[in-house]
């Protein structure tokens, strides 16, 4: 699971998030976790409840966005925040594991994010490493 | 934005000329020097690719109140004809479907409601469900939400929730036709059950004002507008379930862009022909997020209501307005002095009917519609009427327009220090999210007179009263 600190890059309504990793998914998984930083200092998110979240995508850029509005949106139904991710690609399939908790009086409340958009978007192998961005509604 | 690329047709109104061999409708910028000057280009490249899209009548345009959003500027405004093989644009719409201004008149005045702003916010706050993480005290269950879906504000008033007399001041009288729940995902009804009456993050507020200029006498007159009167604001949208069915079919238009013959220069404008499947489908479900977010605005509505009896008894608060800034409708429009049925794109803009349009309620039908402006919260609002001759398929701005990033914002302002100061200046703010507070600090916004100054100058719509925030609760 990919540790570094989440970076960002400017868009003037809303906020780029750039996930970096040795694979494609550790990148995903960077990228997420730059997503619910933006929402709370996910440090202080205890891992209590895991998630499953699965699909299908072969186009690596949509399975970005997929994979953001997934997350996004089961945060949402299940009223959590996540701060742990864990991602697998087999072919076309992806299959991750998330960890988090429940909104509650003791984390910091950020900005939420709504949605993971095409603007901006791309997934690159540049060297030994990936870089996937794309701009997220805010 | 480099103005030497543009040719000035008036002095608030420019065109972007084309360069040989490209293929394109018009270009149309409305607004001052100024407020185009500080505009990213990338605005400009936007609106540049939204003219090449087929079907487009007209010119692709821009609000004075332009900024860069996802595929359409923000701020911008497209109509196309499906008879002509028009498209119709996720990106041109906007993820947070039918986001737009519920604007409430009361019956209180600044002077006397004053002494007691303090327990007003705090009333507003523990009634007004905003910021990230905060769910609503409504928990639909799935069939609710599919009434919600296809009824609107209806749905609402029929549960309790506000007057009947709100609807007849509600755009599509609170129930938007076409909508098709069945076309909205599972995922997107699951993350609505506890997010009906919620204000949201970002830049939605509940913002008490009061009148502090009055510019148009005869038209403040049919608002019901008075100077020192106080005015609701409440700007939200579809919520979660707006943004699921917005990113679900961007990505499936990406997908079928190249199997529809779609041709567009980055996938963000991915778009469908209105007359497709794929269009119609993706039609169904924006109806259906609109009256999500009519239905929201409506409960929010009730709640403030509520919360202002608790502290002014004899407070009565009236619908005055509900604008929606990011949709697309189908209208008449005269093109070439023919009527063409067109569906026009609104991403961060308003609509601004004119007077004698018979959408328009009695009440305001000789004076135009109200628009809503909203600015920021330690600046102001506009309320404009529509003029009859608007050159922009009867649409004007929505408000301030970002002038910096979140993150520079970030790095300029500290959300306490906001609010401490905004407290010294008269003005009240409750939030949960110092971070929201920086990010919407009142200086990342451009000059809000600016743009409302252009709107009236470009023929957009006419100012008709100013309004200074007082309380503002922070989403």
């Amino acid at each position: 699971m990919a540790t570094q600190s989440p970076p960002y890059f400017e868009h003037d309504a809303d906020i780029g998030v750039i996930g970096r990793g040795a694979t494609v998914e550790q990148a995903f998984e960077a990228a997420a976790q730059a997503v619910f930083a933006i929402m709370t200092p996910v440090d202080a998110v205890q891992p209590r409840a895991t998630v499953s979240i699965e699909f299908e995508e072969a186009d690596s850029e949509l399975a970005l966005v997929t994979w953001l509005n997934l997350l996004l949106g089961k945060a949402r139904e299940l009223d959590m925040v996540f701060s742990r991710f864990h991602l697998q690609r087999h072919g076309d399939k992806w299959n991750g594991e998330v960890s988090g908790e429940r909104w509650n009086d003791s984390l910091e409340r950020g900005v939420e994010v709504k949605g993971a958009t095409l603007t901006m978007l791309s997934v690159k192998q540049t060297g030994g490493s990936w870089d996937a961005r794309c701009v997220v509604d805010v | 934005m480099n103005l030497s690329q543009l040719r000035q047709l008036q002095p608030y109104l420019w065109s972007l000329p084309r360069q040989p061999g490209e293929e394109r409708a018009d270009v149309l910028l409305y607004g001052s020097a100024p407020l185009l000057g500080s505009m990213d280009d990338k605005v400009l490249e936007q609106i540049a690719n939204v003219a090449g899209l087929p079907g487009l009548a007209g010119a692709a345009m821009t609000m004075p109140d332009a900024h860069w959003g996802y595929g359409f500027p923000i701020g911008g405004v497209a109509a196309f004809d499906a008879e002509q093989g028009g498209v119709i644009s996720a990106g041109g719409v906007g993820f947070d479907i039918s986001c737009g201004i519920r604007c409430l008149r009361s019956n209180l005045d600044v002077g006397n409601a004053l002494p007691e702003f303090g327990r007003l916010a705090d009333t507003l706050f523990h009634a007004i469900p905003a910021g990230v993480g905060e769910e609503g005290h409504l928990k639909l269950n799935p069939a609710q939400i599919d009434q919600v879906l296809r009824e609107g504000a209806h749905w609402a008033v029929n549960q309790g929730y506000g007057l009947a007399a709100d609807l007849e001041y509600i755009e599509e009288h609170g129930r938007m036709s076409g909508s098709v729940p069945d076309n909205v995902s599972e995922l997107a009804k699951k993350r609505q059950r506890g997010e009906m009456g919620t204000l949201g993050s970002g830049n939605h507020y509940l913002e008490i004002q009061g009148v502090e200029k009055i510019y148009d006498v005869a038209a403040a007159s049919a608002f019901g507008l008075r100077e020192g009167q106080i005015i609701v604001s409440i700007h939200c949208g579809s919520r979660g379930l707006g943004h699921q069915i917005g990113t679900e079919y961007l990505v499936m238009l990406a997908k079928a862009a190249s199997r529809l013959g779609i041709r567009v220069p980055n996938r963000e404008l991915a778009c469908a022909p209105i007359q497709s499947p794929e269009g119609q489908q993706y039609i169904g479900a924006m109806n259906a997020g609109i009256n999500c977010a009519l239905a929201n605005r409506q409960i929010l509505t009730h709640l403030a209501r509520t919360a202002f009896a608790q502290v002014y008894p004899k407070a009565n608060l009236e619908t005055l307005f509900d604008v929606s800034h990011n949709t697309c409708k189908a209208e008449m429009h005269e093109v070439d002095g023919k009527p063409r049925l067109l569906h026009v794109h609104r991403k961060g803009a308003t609509r601004a009917f004119g007077p004698g349009h018979p959408m328009l309620p009695e009440r305001y039908r000789d004076v135009g519609q109200p628009v809503v402006m909203g600015g920021s919260m330690g600046t102001g609002s506009y309320i404009l009427a529509g003029n009859r001759a608007n050159p922009a398929f009867s649409s004007a701005s929505h408000g301030a327009g970002r002038a910096l990033s979140r993150h520079q914002s970030l790095a300029r302002w500290h959300g306490r220090q906001l609010v401490d100061e905004l407290a010294r200046q008269g003005i009240l703010i409750r939030t949960r999210s110092m971070r929201g507070v920086a990010e919407e600090a009142p200086g990342a916004y451009k000059d809000v007179d600016l743009v409302a100054e252009a709107t009236e100058q470009a023929g957009l719509a006419r100012r008709v009263a100013f309004l200074r925030p007082k309380v503002c609760v922070k989403g």
